[in-house]
C-alpha cells in the first residue's frame, strides 16, 4: 500500500518502459526505495540507522564472503589463516579488520535502531509486524556474531563456543545430549568449528530475506515520525528520494568516518587480547568475556548466582538470558498507550532513559570480572530490566496523561497545518 | 515531487541553481568514487598473496645429476625439468633442420652459453597443461628421445621441441641464472 | 493474556535475583572475598613511548632491527616467531641479499621430511621460508612471540616491563601473604599476571649484545627495542593501516560535508 498522492513509476525511454512491462524492477525499487515512496517530512537522525544497518550488512557480507576465500575452517590452520589473511593477502588485514569491526558497527547501529522504536514506541499497531521481525532479525544477527567470534580460533573463541554452547547443558534432561550434539564432540573441535563456518555463512543470507520482509511489512502503514501521529495529507510527506536518499546519504558519511577512524587507528579497541592466543582446550583464559555487544545479556545470564527453589541458578541465568531478548516480542501488547511518541510521554519518557541508563550498566557489568560489586550490581540493574518492560511498562502506559499532541505532522513541522484550519472551521474557506 | 522541488527552489536565481546542482552532482561524483576506490582491494585480494609471490623463485642444485639423466623440480607449483644432456642428445638435436620445425628453435637458444647440456624447461605440456614423461628414470621419452605426453601422445626431441602430436609450441624454457656451477636458480 | 502474565514472569525474575542478590550480600557480608597477592602485588605496565605509538607514529626501522638483534641473541632460543617470514624482514631495511644472509645463518634450520626414504633432516632457511618453531624442554611454556604485543593488554609496554621488572619478592608481600613465596624455579615479576613465571630475567645487564649502529645496549635499551620490534611482528602492516587511513578520512570527511551541503539543497524548501 502507499498513499494515494505517492509519485507513479514512468518508464523514461523504450528499454525501461519494455522492462517495465516484462520485470517491473526499477518500478519495484521506484516504490520501495525511490520517489515513488512518500515518507514523513519530520523524520529526525534517529531514522537514519535502518538504511545504516542496511549497509553494514552489505559490507558484512561481502567482506566475509572475501574472507572465506582464504579462511580454512580447520581448528589446525584456522588461527594461522586467519594470520596469513593478516600479513599476507593483499589488502587482507584491511578486510579482516573492516569485518571484525564492522560487526561492531551492525550492532551500534542496530541498537540505536531498537533504542529509536523504543522512545517513538514504533512497535505499536499498525508496525507490530515490522518489530516482531525486526526482533527476529536481531536474534539470527546475534547467533551470526557468536559463531564468526569462534572462526578466529583464539582463546575466547574456544572458551566463548563452550561457554555458549554449555548453556545449552543447562536445559533439564536433554540438555547435555543437546550440547554434545550442537558441538559435534564433547568440546569445541573440528566439528563445530566447521558446522559455526558453515551457519555463519548462511545466517546472513536468511538475514537479507528476513529484512526484506521487514522492509515490505514496512511499506504497508509507511514509516513511523517523531511525533507519532498519522499521516494525513500530502503536506506531510516528502518522497523518499531525494529527500530522504540525501540526508541517509549525509548519515553514512558520519557513519563511515567513525567505522573507518577505528578500523584505521584502533582495529582492536574493541577486541579481547586473548583472541590472539591460539586456543587452548587446557587453559582456560582468566575472564571468559564475550564480544561488548552481548555484555548487557551476559550480565543477565550471570546475574543468578543461587538456586531459586527447585530451578538451578544456570538455568535461571540461561532463561532470563533469553527472556531479556524474547520480551521484546510481547512489546506491542504490554504498552498499551494510546500515544506513541516519548515526546508526548512525560513519564514514559522518564522510565526511558531509566531503561537506557540500565542497558548501559547491564553492559559495563558483563564486560567486568565475574566479582563483586559487579555481581550484585547486575542483580538489581536485571531486576530493573525485566521489571521495566514487563511491569512497569503496562502501569505507565494506563495511568499516564500524555501531553498534547499536534494537529499533523505538517504543524509539527511549520507550526501551521491549513488542513487543520479547514477542519476546525470550514466557513473560513 | 522530485521536479517540483528544484522547480521550487529555482526561483530566486539562476546562478543559484547552477551552483546548488554542481554540489549534487559533486556529492554523488565523490560517493561513485569512493565505490571504485573500494573496489581496488576488493579486487587486488584475489591476486598471489605475499607468501606466494615469495616462492616465484626458486634455487636447485644440479650437482648430482649425471649425463643422461633428468630430475622433476618444483617451481611455481608446477614441475620443471632439468635435464644433463648426453653429447649423443646434444647432436642429435643439433642435426635437425630448424627451419622443418613447428616452433623452430635451436638448442643454442633454448639453453644458456657454455651450458648446452644443460636443458631447463617447464614440465607442462604446451597443448592443454599435463605432465610429460621422459624425466623420470625408466619412463617413456616417446620417439624423438625427448619427453612424451601420456594425456595426446605429443612428442619432444632432445631440446624439448614439439615434434609430433597436437602441442603447438615447445617446452617453455623458464628465466633461470646459473649462480654458481652446481646452482641454477629459476624465476 | 500478555498483561495479564507479562507482569508475573517480570515479578518472577525480579524475585529470582534478589533471592541471588540476598545470598550474594549475606555471603559478602558473611566471607568477605580473601585478598590475592595477586590481586595487590600486580603491576599494570609501565608507561613505555614508541615510535610507533599513535595516529601518526611509524615505526623506527633503525630501532626494529635492533629489537630484532635482541630477539635473535637473546628470546630465539626459547621463543618462536612461526607467523613471521624471513622475506619479512625487508620492511626493517634490510637487503635482499642481507635477507638471504639472515635465513641462511639461523640457528634453527628448517625440518625436512623425504617422504621417499621416510628420513627426517633439515636444511638451511630461505627467505621465503617462517621462522623455524623452537621447542623448549625445561620448565614453563615460552609462548611464540609473534602476536604476543596483541595478545596482552598494552602490549608493548607489557613486554618492556616484563623485561626490566625483576625483583626479590618484596617482604611486604611475604609477610601479608607467606603462602605465596615464590616457589624453587619460578621468577618473581609484578608484571605477571600471577607474580611467579618460568622465565629468569633475560636480559641480565648491560652490553648484552652489541648493537651494529652504536647504540649503548642498556637493559632499558634493549627490552624497548625487542619490545618495538615485536609491535611489528604483531602488526606488520601498521604503518599501511595509518597511511590508509589518513587518506581515507581525507576522502570521507571531504564527501561528507558534500553530502551536507547536498543533503542541505534537497531540503531547503522543506523547513
Amino acid at each position: 500500500m502507499s498513499f494515494p498522492w505517492a509519485n507513479e513509476y514512468k518508464p523514461a525511454n523504450g528499454l525501461t518502459q519494455w522492462l517495465d512491462e516484462k520485470l517491473p524492477l526499477p518500478r519495484f525499487v521506484y516504490n520501495a526505495v525511490g520517489a515513488g515512496y512518500p515518507v514523513p517530512r519530520n523524520l529526525n537522525y534517529m531514522w537514519n540507522f535502518g538504511v545504516l544497518a542496511g549497509f553494514c550488512l552489505v559490507l558484512q557480507i561481502v567482506t566475509g564472503v572475501i574472507l572465506a576465500m582464504h579462511y580454512a575452517a580447520n581448528a589446525g590452520v584456522a588461527f594461522d589463516s586467519v594470520e596469513h589473511i593478516m600479513r599476507d593477502v593483499n589488502w587482507g588485514w584491511m578486510l579482516r579488520y573492516a569485518h571484525a569491526n564492522g560487526a561492531s558497527a551492525f550492532f551500534v547501529v542496530v541498537y540505536l535502531h531498537i533504542f529509536r522504536g523504543f522512545f517513538y514506541s514504533s512497535y505499536k499497531a499498525p508496525r507490530e509486524m515490522i518489530w516482531l521481525l525486526g526482533v527476529v532479525i536481531f536474534l539470527l544477527m546475534m547467533a551470526t556474531a557468536f559463531m564468526g567470534y569462534v572462526l578466529p580460533w583464539g582463546q575466547m573463541s574456544f572458551w566463548g563456543a563452550k561457554v555458549i554452547t554449555g548453556l545449552f547443558g543447562a536445559i533439564p534432561v536433554v540438555g547435555e545430549p543437546l550440547q554434545v550434539w550442537l558441538l559435534g564432540g564433547y568440546a569445541p573441535d573440528n566439528a563445530a568449528l566447521n558446522r559455526f563456518f558453515s551457519l555463519h555463512f548462511l545466517l546472513p543470507f536468511v538475514i537479507a530475506g528476513v529484512i526484506i520482509l521487514h522492509i515490505w511489512a514496512l511499506h504497508i502503514p509507511g514509516s513511523s515520525n517523531p511525533t507519532g501521529v498519522e499521516v494525513k495529507t500530502e503536506s506531510d510527506t516528502v518522497p523518499f528520494h531525494p529527500y530522504y536518499t540525501a540526508k541517509d546519504g549525509f548519515g553514512l558519511g558520519i557513519f563511515l568516518l567513525i567505522y573507518c577512524a577505528v578500523l584505521f587507528f584502533a582495529p582492536n579497541m574493541l577486541g579481547h587480547p586473548d583472541n590472539y592466543i591460539p586456543a587452548n582446550p587446557l587453559s582456560t583464559p582468566a575472564h571468559i568475556v564475550p564480544e561488548w555487544y552481548f555484555w548487557p545479556f551476559y550480565a543477565i545470564l550471570r546475574a543468578f548466582t543461587s538456586d531459586f527453589f527447585f530451578i538451578p541458578a544456570k538455568l535461571m541465568g540461561v532463561l532470563a538470558m533469553f527472556s531479556a531478548i524474547l520480551v521484546w516480542f510481547f512489546l506491542p501488547w504490554l504498552d498499551t498507550s494510546p500515544v506513541r511518541s516519548g515526546h508526548y510521554r512525560p513519564l514514559f519518557r522518564k522510565f526511558f532513559w531509566l531503561l537506557l541508563i540500565d542497558v548501559a550498566v547491564l553492559g559495563y557489568c558483563g564486560g567486568a570480572p565475574a566479582a563483586e560489586p559487579f555481581v550484585m550490581i547486575s542483580q538489581i540493574a536485571s531486576m530493573y530490566y525485566f521489571l521495566h518492560f514487563l511491569v512497569i511498562l503496562p502501569l505507565v502506559s494506563s495511568i499516564e496523561k500524555p501531553e498534547p499532541l499536534p494537529f499533523s505532522i505538517t504543524e509539527a513541522v511549520l507550526g501551521k497545518d491549513e488542513s487543520a484550519v479547514l477542519n476546525a472551521n470550514p466557513a473560513a474557506a | 515531487m522530485a521536479e517540483q522541488a528544484s522547480i521550487d527552489t529555482s526561483a530566486p536565481a539562476e546562478e543559484g541553481v547552477r551552483r546548488r546542482d554542481f554540489i549534487n552532482i559533486a556529492a554523488v561524483s565523490f560517493a561513485g568514487v569512493g565505490g571504485a576506490a573500494v573496489l581496488v582491494p576488493l579486487v587486488s585480494q584475489m591476486a598471489p598473496s605475499a607468501d606466494v609471490l615469495a616462492q616465484s623463485s626458486t634455487e636447485i642444485d644440479i650437482s648430482a645429476i649425471q649425463p643422461g639423466q633428468a630430475i622433476k623440480a618444483v617451481f611455481r607449483k608446477q614441475p620443471v625439468f632439468i635435464r644433463n644432456l648426453t653429447p649423443e642428445e646434444i647432436s642429435a638435436a643439433e642435426k635437425v633442420d630448424v627451419a622443418s620445425l613447428r616452433d623452430p628453435q635451436s638448442l643454442e637458444e633454448r639453453t644458456k652459453e657454455g651450458k648446452t647440456n644443460w636443458l631447463i624447461t617447464m614440465g607442462v605440456c604446451t597443448h592443454l597443461g599435463c605432465v610429460p614423461l621422459g624425466a623420470g628414470e625408466g619412463e617413456v621419452k616417446g620417439e624423438f628421445g625427448g619427453y612424451f605426453c601420456p594425456c595426446h601422445g605429443s612428442s619432444y626431441d632432445t631440446a624439448a621441441r614439439i615434434r609430433k602430436g597436437p602441442a603447438p609450441k615447445n617446452l617453455e624454457v623458464p628465466e633461470y641464472a646459473f649462480t654458481s656451477d652446481t646452482v641454477v636458480k629459476i624465476g | 493474556m500478555v498483561r495479564l502474565f507479562g507482569p508475573l514472569v517480570g515479578l518472577f525474575f525480579a524475585v529470582a535475583l534478589l533471592w541471588s542478590f540476598g545470598n550474594g550480600a549475606y555471603t559478602a557480608i558473611k566471607e568477605p572475598a580473601a585478598a590475592t597477592a595477586e590481586h595487590e602485588f600486580h603491576l599494570h605496565p609501565k608507561e613505555v613511548k614508541f615510535a610507533s605509538d599513535g595516529a601518526f607514529g611509524k615505526f623506527d626501522k633503525q630501532q626494529l632491527q635492533r629489537g630484532f638483534q635482541v630477539y635473535k641473541e637473546v628470546c630465539s632460543t626459547c621463543h618462536s616467531l612461526k607467523h613471521v617470514a624471513f622475506r619479512d624482514l625487508a620492511a626493517l631495511g634490510y637487503s635482499e641479499a642481507e635477507v638471504k644472509a639472515i635465513a641462511k645463518e639461523w640457528g634453527a634450520k628448517q625440518p625436512t621430511f623425504d617422504p621417499k626414504s621416510g628420513e627426517r633432516g633439515e636444511r638451511d632457511n630461505i627467505p621465503s621460508d617462517y621462522f623455524p618453531v623452537v621447542y623448549y624442554a625445561g620448565q614453563g611454556v615460552p609462548p611464540d612471540l609473534s602476536l604476543i604485543t596483541k595478545a596482552r593488554h598494552d602490549g608493548g609496554a607489557y613486554v618492556h616491563s616484563l623485561l626490566t621488572g625483576y625483583q626479590e619478592q618484596p617482604a611486604e608481600l611475604l609477610k601479608k601473604f607467606p603462602d605465596a613465596k615464590t616457589p624453587d624455579g619460578l621468577y618473581y615479576n609484578p608484571y605477571f599476571a600471577n607474580l611467579n613465571l618460568a622465565m629468569p630475567a633475560p636480559l641480565s645487564g648491560d652490553g648484552q649484545v652489541t648493537y651494529a649502529d652504536g647504540t649503548k645496549a642498556t637493559v632499558d635499551q634493549m627490552a624497548t627495542d625487542v619490545s618495538a620490534f615485536l609491535i611489528w611482528t604483531a602488526e606488520p602492516k601498521m604503518d599501511k593501516r595509518k597511511q590508509t587511513g589518513w587518506a581515507v578520512l581525507g576522502f570521507l570527511l571531504f564527501a561528507t560535508v558534500l553530502a551536507y551541503l547536498a543533503k542541505k539543497n534537497v531540503w531547503a524548501d522543506k523547513h
